[in-house]
């Protein structure tokens, strides 16, 4: 476990820092657009994403920072994706909202909330269809829960025993609409029942949690099992995006929910077990700070896509096989 | 020469697609057990089997997104969706999705689908099922939007469309299916990157598509009777647009008018009256006229169906009027 735990650590400090790092920036309007904080709920994306195989697929939201770097899409393409840089992972077409990477097998980054689950349906019947053991995992809030998008794919889903890990960040607003006021029933994990797909819910802020029902579920799914709806509770510490006054949450709590803070909990764990020192800790920072200024000189440096190239990409420039 | 029709000519194209690559597969409401809502997939269920003949719930939205998942790993999927007011159901996945994460990934992801759906009135069926979206769909960059008119390109415009890297959406016209002709054993291709003059006359070019076509070659047929000459141009596509094929026949008449079973306010006859105004100007005798359908959501009762769509009559009435103003 502390082999685990201190990669953990490290993963969610990554997420903290190169977020931190995103705000100074913002600030400064290095960075525009919409910029959506994953702060507070790092524990999902690195307890989950670090179990899945490297062919299996992710999909996505636009609160994605987390999920891509704990993949290995590097913080460079992403702080220069943010940038608008030509080297980001979207060529600087997609922003905070839309990382892309081929290679790792992230498809998005989708901002329309719920559109990224008919998607996942295709990506996991490809990978039924053509005998391959892949899981597409499928991230999404509960805001999505009350889409049609959503329903409309559980049903599919489990209609067809698609290998779809459906990861609910339940992180209790839709935006900033409380869970009471967009749920008729609040308890999510409970829609799976629905359209009997296997599902369970997990304390989100607990990163070995996550990481064990995610690994449950992954083991359910590659064993023919069929779909798999996994509820993370979680919370996100900072505003919706960078302009949200918090007008439908008390700052009491806020700070009740940062008892919980995942880092803090996991590395003071650590600690009380002898697995880390406060020495390995800093030395941790030292190293997650190098990546982040590496990112930013990446993407102060790099260079603009074209004006000329506008128009690129609106439709394909090679013949796939 | 094989007399066909129609709808056993789109059934063919899907029948070859689905034995010449394995990654295709067939997906839609009805498509298998029923046969198809217009009966074009009867049969493929038994023949292919369902794992490639896929019945779906109707979950619109669900079942395109699939489409666009499938084909971004590697399959060749078919999507049908039974009408085009229904598509609306998936708008959410043909736009944010299919059209979108192209450029959206910076050229990383193409999306390589084929999505079919019947089209337009003249049915009686109302202002659910009736209306003839295909030039709002050609508003949208990142997709394909092809209108086969004919039974060739019924019966080999899918190939064109499946080997095509982007998506492709194509759409029947509803009454078209029961049409019946022949095909020439001779074409087993066709491009979708240009239309086509079916009639060649000095006087007049009617420019439209789909079932337009039809109305115009007949309405061509009423005015030839009384002298007047009319080339009439079916598009196939529109999106891309072909400019070359009706400016040209423009150059030679000096009249343009467009027969459109869309609305007109903001439609594709629009798009084609300010593309002549941008680069065919000089070539005008007069100013381009429409014939559109009536911007009314389609009524239920025959007269007044018939009333809202472009018809034989009107277009020849609209040409004529054209013709003799200054000839």
């Amino acid at each position: 476990m502390s082999t685990d735990g201190r990669d953990f650590l490290y993963q969610m400090l990554r997420i903290r820092r190169f977020e931190e790092k995103c705000v100074e920036l913002y600030s400064a309007e290095k960075i525009r657009g919409f910029l959506h904080l994953y702060i507070g709920e790092e524990a999902v994306a690195v307890g989950s994403i670090s179990c899945l195989a490297p062919d299996d697929a992710i999909v996505a939201t636009y609160r994605e920072h987390g999920q891509a770097l704990v993949r290995g899409v590097s913080a460079s393409a992403i702080m220069a994706e943010m940038y608008g840089k030509l080297e980001g992972c979207a060529r600087g077409r997609g922003g905070s909202m839309h990382f892309f990477d081929a290679q790792k097998r992230l498809y998005g980054g989708n901002a329309i909330v719920g559109g990224g689950l008919p998607l996942s349906l295709g990506l996991a019947l490809a990978d039924k269809m053509q005998s391959r053991q892949r899981v597409t995992c499928c991230v999404f809030g509960d805001g999505a829960v009350a889409e049609g998008e959503f329903h409309e794919s559980m049903n599919l889903a489990s209609l067809w025993k698609l290998p779809v890990l459906f990861l609910c960040e339940n992180n209790l607003y839709a935006m900033g609409t409380a869970l009471q006021f967009e749920h008729s029933v609040t308890e999510l994990v409970k829609k799976a029942d629905a359209y009997n797909v296997a599902a369970a819910a997990v304390d989100g802020m607990d990163v070995f949690a996550v990481k064990a029902a995610t690994q449950k579920a992954l083991d359910y799914i590659r064993a023919g099992g069929g779909p798999y709806f996994l509820e993370c509770r979680t919370y996100r510490f900072r505003a919706h995006s960078m302009f949200d006054a918090e007008l439908y949450r008390s700052k009491a709590e806020v700070q009740e929910w940062k008892k919980r803070d995942p880092i803090a909990t996991l590395s003071a764990r650590l600690k009380g077990e002898g697995a880390i020192t406060g020495a390995d800790i800093e030395q941790m920072e030292r190293k997650v700070a190098d990546e982040v200024s590496e990112a930013v000189n990446f993407a102060e440096a790099g260079p603009w896509e074209p004006v000329e190239d506008l128009t690129r990409f609106v439709y394909s420039e090679r013949t796939p096989s | 020469m094989t007399t066909t029709t129609y709808r056993e000519a789109v059934r063919e194209a899907i029948r070859q697609a689905l034995r010449n690559d394995a990654r295709v597969f067939l997906m839609g409401e009805d498509v298998g057990h029923y046969g198809g809502c217009f009966a074009v997939t009867k049969g493929l269920l038994d023949e292919f089997g369902p794992e490639r003949i896929r019945d779906t719930p109707l979950s619109e939205s669900a079942f395109v997104g699939a489409g666009i998942g499938a084909a971004l790993n590697g399959m060749r999927p078919i999507v049908e969706i039974m009408t085009v007011n229904f598509s609306l159901l998936a708008l959410d996945q043909i736009i944010n999705n299919a059209a979108t994460l192209l450029h959206m990934s910076g050229g990383q992801f193409n999306v390589p689908l084929v999505i079919r759906m019947a089209t337009g009135g003249g049915k009686q069926l109302a202002a659910q099922h009736s209306h003839s979206l295909e030039g709002w769909y050609g508003h949208i960059p990142g997709i394909k939007v092809l209108t086969p008119a004919t039974i060739e390109d019924a019966r080999w415009m899918l190939a064109t469309a499946l080997a095509d890297p982007d998506p492709v959406l194509i759409f029947e016209n509803q009454t078209l299916y029961n049409m019946e002709g022949v095909l020439d054993p001779k074409v087993t291709f066709v491009d979708i990157d240009h239309a086509r003059v079916h009639r060649a006359g000095d006087h007049i070019s009617i420019i439209t598509y789909g079932v337009g076509l039809w109305k115009s070659l007949d309405a061509a047929e009423k005015l030839a009777a009384e002298g007047i000459e009319a080339d009439v141009i079916d598009l196939r596509a529109l999106r891309p647009l072909d400019n070359e094929t009706f400016l040209g026949s423009l150059a030679k008449t000096h009249r343009a008018l467009i027969v459109d079973e869309g609305w007109r306010s903001g439609g594709i006859s629009a798009e084609i009256s300010a593309r002549i105004m941008e680069i065919g100007f000089y070539d005008l005798d007069m100013p381009v006229q429409r014939v559109c359908g009536a911007e009314v959501p389609m009524p239920y009762a025959k007269h007044l169906e018939l009333a809202a769509l472009p018809q034989p009559e009107t277009i020849a009435a609209a040409a004529r009027k054209m013709v003799r103003k200054n000839g």
